[in-house]
């Protein structure tokens, strides 16, 4: 049985998650409103689950997402960097 | 006693790296309104390797202090330094520099203002980015380390700390290779891209920045002229790309080549 408590954690990391998302949206290529609109989409469907072992899979898999754009994110900006400042050394 | 490190990261509020500038209508500035703006990259890495020397031993950092000269705007960056994870801010308020006068603060008045500050707060290490991407000088750090008369390492790629002798040995990235330096403290050291990949922000740091510790202080507190001695004489963009000619056969394309001297 799965107390209240625990029930509450987990509701608070799937709001956390979503919101770290959010923020993250904000420098997606394709732009805020369509990430925005994508990860509402995709966070409702899964509003109805009940299940903890499910929800903490989905948990992962947002988690996953999440260092899916920071890589992203982080290979666009070197990839610029190097482009400008050392493509032409050697 | 092994020495602590009081690190201060100098960073500079840029147009974002994503955005071509584009040069406004009065034909004497880059065009600011409306642009985004966010931290250098190579400011970015600074922090980033500070924090690392903070979570590659315990007690090796002291203090992380972030430093930043021109308008308010800058809050917002030194903000985002903040939930990088540097411990506390300092805005040199220069009003006057506002965003579309950003090139009028030249690296010589940014290395006195930060000589007179690294002083100021009792630092042994400067970690900063080695170039803006708006105005490329790459001359700031070595100017600073010169003024305060300290060791200099640039174009760092690779930073260790000897804790017991405090001797910081730097991989630095030169034409036709890497050369390493070392250097006892106190030195500046300035990123080169290779050095690290900063992390992404989580937004749980961004609430923790707003307790961090901000000032405000002046070019006047710390003694410092920063009057332009530089005036712009022209900007202008790099003339547009032509387009491309087609090659009829193999043969014709030859002949191209040979006609560039490519081949």
């Amino acid at each position: 049985m799965v107390s209240r408590i625990d029930t509450l954690a987990l509701r608070y990391k799937v709001i956390r998650q979503f919101k770290q998302l959010l923020l993250m949206g904000r420098e997606y290529p394709r732009g805020y409103r369509y990430f925005r609109d994508n990860l509402h989409a995709g966070f409702k469907k899964n509003a109805g689950l009940t299940d903890v072992k499910e929800i903490e899979q989905k948990l992962k898999f947002a988690e996953h997402i999440e260092r899916e754009i920071a890589a992203l994110y982080s290979l666009r900006k070197y990839r610029a960097m190097k482009q400008r400042y050392y493509d032409g050394d050697q | 006693m092994p020495p602590r490190l009081n690190i201060v990261v100098p960073i500079k509020r840029v147009i974002d790296f994503a955005i071509k500038p584009r040069i406004s209508a009065a034909k004497n500035a880059i065009e600011t309104n409306g642009v985004k703006f966010s931290m250098n990259p190579f400011c970015e890495i600074a922090i980033e390797e500070a924090v690392r020397l903070r979570e590659s031993s315990k007690d090796l950092v002291e203090s992380i202090t972030l430093v930043s000269a021109g308008s308010a705007k800058i809050q917002d960056t030194l903000r985002a330094g903040l939930a990088l994870g540097a411990d506390k801010a300092t805005l040199i308020d220069i009003p006057a520099i506002d965003d579309s006068k950003s090139l009028e603060l030249e690296p010589l008045a940014v290395a006195k203002l930060l000589k007179a500050f690294v002083e100021k707060s009792n630092a042994n290490l400067v970690i900063m980015g080695k170039q803006a991407i708006d105005d490329d000088s790459n001359q700031t750090g070595q100017m600073l380390a010169g003024l305060l008369n300290w060791s200099q390492a640039t174009n760092a790629s690779k930073v260790t700390v000897d804790e017991a002798s405090g001797v910081v040995t730097v991989a630095r990235e030169v034409d036709g290779g890497t050369e390493t330096v070392s250097a006892p403290l106190p030195l500046v050291i300035t990123t080169d891209l290779r050095l690290n990949t900063p992390r992404y922000t989580k937004l749980q740091d961004i609430m923790k920045a707003k307790k961090k510790k901000t000032e405000k202080i002046t070019p006047e507190d710390l003694g410092v002229d920063v009057t332009s001695r530089l005036e712009i004489v022209s900007l202008s963009e790099p003339p547009k790309r032509t387009g491309g000619g087609k090659a009829d056969s193999v043969d014709a394309l030859i002949g191209k080549l040979k006609g560039v001297g490519a081949i």
